[in-house]
């Protein structure tokens, strides 16, 4: 904020400063993200430099994206949901009873988990707006509800398979696209969403609330914002975008018991590395979903480097500490 | 206080000096209907056999004695997600340095606990220090233990010695060593809170860290401390559950979602998330109100999947019973 009104004195500095204040303004994970994939570039060439590679990364970080463009919403408001990963096992579990393995029961099975989305989110929002129960206690019991529900409405086990046509959202390519080469749905998927997301965060009055109750209730409530509104609205957005992401995970990964176990984490994770602070009132749809590529960026340089699972997870750890330290200090330093 | 009148109310004063947390009207609430319920639906056992009784303690002393240690650190404001990754690691950790053998025991239980100090260390460090979100760091540091022990050790990893299973199976008279055990830390809990310099400013940090810190409190060193003794708790639970089962696996801890059962059960019991309230008893009655479900699901003979989706009604409407009638609003 300070650096942009410090105006240099020579007319060449002027506009290189101008340039570096720019630089400056540009978070973190944007040249995070350039050095992992550019570094993942050079250990795979074939791979991570051409169309159908990077296509193909785009495919496994979309699901991821989409879910974390939903958990920010609910990060700026100043809340929680640890429901989301719950609700992706949902998706995939219940999907798989619900199609009975004939692709033409895809439509109406989707439009049934769109349903229980919006109805989890709404519970979720009304939970926390008129029965005053922490974010975090009422999606975590969300959370269990959940998963108990959709366990034992399968009986514990998937109940067939998830048909051709369901799947494509997470799996399927246009062939033959000019340019492209081929194109993956659920990059077609995010694109929409994240315009969704970007109209209604970015260029409503609706997003403006959500951050300004993410700063401070009170003042928010004071000057005339709906709270309680915007807050269920929010928790039904997250829902909704977990259950369009459960969609495209249960397409790449099909159907298994423990799909959806800590993505709620993760999605929290991809907030924070894409510079989105817990307790409300900063966000930025862009951020979060650079954060989610980050993350998988990571992933892949990891797998590639021949790090077994288990440690994947432990540098991943320490890079989501080390995110938020860094944004801590530097946001210490500009006070 | 104030409103009770000189005369014949010496009894009323006493009974309202003693605040007992509203969570064990709902502990015994959730005790007569799941033993009605057990009476008209199953054997009748919870009325009436007293080894019953007994076991729901017994089930709930892992969780008990993490949930005493996370309500110290939720009222510093803070919270520790790493806790069943403590307990899993101090499992693993216990089995494999014992190997079966009880020369090897206190050089296990040293090596534990010195893991244990240094995951609270390193957490309240990062916490204070580097100002990062409670939350993030302790999961952060959870992702980093699962880790290292996934890719270190396998499933049952060495054993402990029969001696050892004392700690998990044995009694003093007829009662389990294990609830002795919870409940010594259950009172050093309280003891710490209530009459310990430590205990207030620890409540000072929570309520208002700012306040606090001007006030002349070491805020940073009085939350580093309740970390570091969360830490220590969790590495007991896990020294208890692996005298349970006999060997390490890395599975414990979040098998048992100690993590998250432990929050709930401390917010269940009263103590804010947002820190400076709460207490232990409250806590112990929330774990007390997971042994009795448990127990209950279990003499009714409920799928596990019905008993996930009741555990997770019964934490919203826990909570919500206390905080309905607040008029501030939460986030």
């Amino acid at each position: 904020m300070t650096t942009s009104t410090l105006t240099p004195q020579t007319g060449s500095s002027n506009i290189l400063g101008s340039i570096w204040a720019w630089i400056k303004k540009v978070p973190p994970v944007y040249p995070v993200f350039l050095i992992i994939f550019i570094t993942l570039g050079i250990i795979n060439h074939s791979k991570y430099q051409s169309m159908p590679g990077i296509m193909a990364f785009l495919r496994t970080a979309a699901p991821m994206a989409v879910i974390a463009i939903g958990e920010m919403m609910v990060l700026a408001l100043g809340g929680f949901d640890l429901s989301v990963g719950a609700i992706i096992t949902f998706v995939v579990l219940v999907s798989s009873k619900l199609l009975a393995n004939d692709p033409a029961n895809a439509f109406p099975d989707i439009m049934i988990v769109l349903g229980f989305g919006v109805i989890i989110g709404l519970v979720n929002g009304l939970v926390v707006s008129y029965l005053k129960v922490p974010s975090f206690i009422a999606t975590l019991g969300m959370m269990m509800l959940v998963r108990g529900g959709a366990l034992g409405y399968v009986g514990g086990a998937p109940q067939g398979y998830l048909t051709d046509n369901w799947t494509a959202f997470g799996r399927s390519y246009i062939e033959k696209v000019p340019l492209f080469g081929r194109v993956p749905y659920a990059l077609i998927v995010l694109i929409v969403f994240t315009i969704i997301a970007y109209f209604l965060f970015h260029r409503t009055h609706y997003g403006k609330q959500v951050l300004a109750i993410g700063d401070n209730v009170r003042a928010s409530q004071l000057s005339g914002v709906r709270v309680k509104l915007v807050r269920v609205i929010t928790f039904i957005i997250c829902s909704v975008f977990a259950i369009i992401g459960g969609i495209m995970i249960g397409g790449v990964g099909g159907v298994n018991m423990t799909v959806g176990t800590g993505v709620e984490m993760q999605a929290i994770a991809a907030c924070v590395v894409g510079g989105i602070l817990l307790g409300g009132g900063k966000g930025n749809v862009f951020n979060a979903i650079f954060g989610a590529f980050t993350l998988q960026a990571i992933i892949d340089l990891l797998n590639l480097m021949g790090l077994p699972k288990p440690y994947t997870d432990a540098v991943q750890g320490l890079l989501i500490i080390s995110a938020v330290a860094y944004a801590g200090i530097t946001s210490m330093r500009k006070r | 206080m104030t409103t009770a009148t000189a005369s014949g109310n010496g009894f009323r004063r006493i009974v309202r000096s003693i605040h007992i947390p509203p969570v064990y009207y709902i502990l015994i609430l959730v005790f007569l209907v799941g033993g009605l319920l057990d009476q008209i639906f199953a054997d009748g056992q919870i009325f009436s056999n007293p080894a019953i009784m007994l076991n729901i303690v017994v089930r709930s002393v892992a969780l008990g004695i993490v949930a005493v240690g996370q309500t110290l650190v939720i009222i510093g404001a803070s919270i520790d997600l790493s806790v069943a990754y403590a307990i899993s690691i101090t499992a693993v950790m216990a089995s494999y340095v014992m190997q079966g053998k009880d020369v090897n025991v206190p050089q296990a239980i040293l090596v534990v606990f010195l893991i244990g100090a240094a995951i609270g260390l390193v957490n309240g460090l990062i916490i204070t220090k580097l100002h990062v979100n409670p939350f993030i760091c302790t999961l952060g540091t959870s992702l980093i233990i699962s880790g290292i022990i996934n890719g270190t050790f396998s499933n049952y990893t060495g054993s402990v010695p029969q001696n050892f299973q004392y700690f998990g199976y044995g009694t003093l008279g007829p009662i389990p060593v294990s609830i002795l055990i919870l409940l010594l830390i259950v009172l050093g809990g309280w003891f710490l809170l209530s009459r310990t310099k430590f205990g207030s400013h620890l409540y000072g940090v929570g309520g208002n860290s700012e306040v606090a810190r001007l006030s002349g409190v070491r805020t940073d060193r009085v939350l580093i401390i309740a970390h570091i003794i969360c830490s220590m708790t969790a590495v007991l639970a896990g020294l208890f559950l692996v005298s349970q089962m006999g060997s390490g696996a890395p599975w414990v801890g979040p098998n048992g979602v100690y993590d998250l059962n432990s929050i709930a059960t401390t917010v269940i019991g009263g103590t804010a998330l947002s820190g400076g309230k709460g207490g232990i008893w409250g806590t112990l009655g929330g774990v007390l109100i997971f042994g009795v479900l448990d127990t209950v699901f279990n003499q009714l003979g409920v799928s596990p999947y019905l008993k996930t989706l009741l555990q997770g009604a019964i934490i919203i409407v826990a909570v919500a019973s206390y905080t309905l009638r607040s008029k501030k609003e939460v986030a």
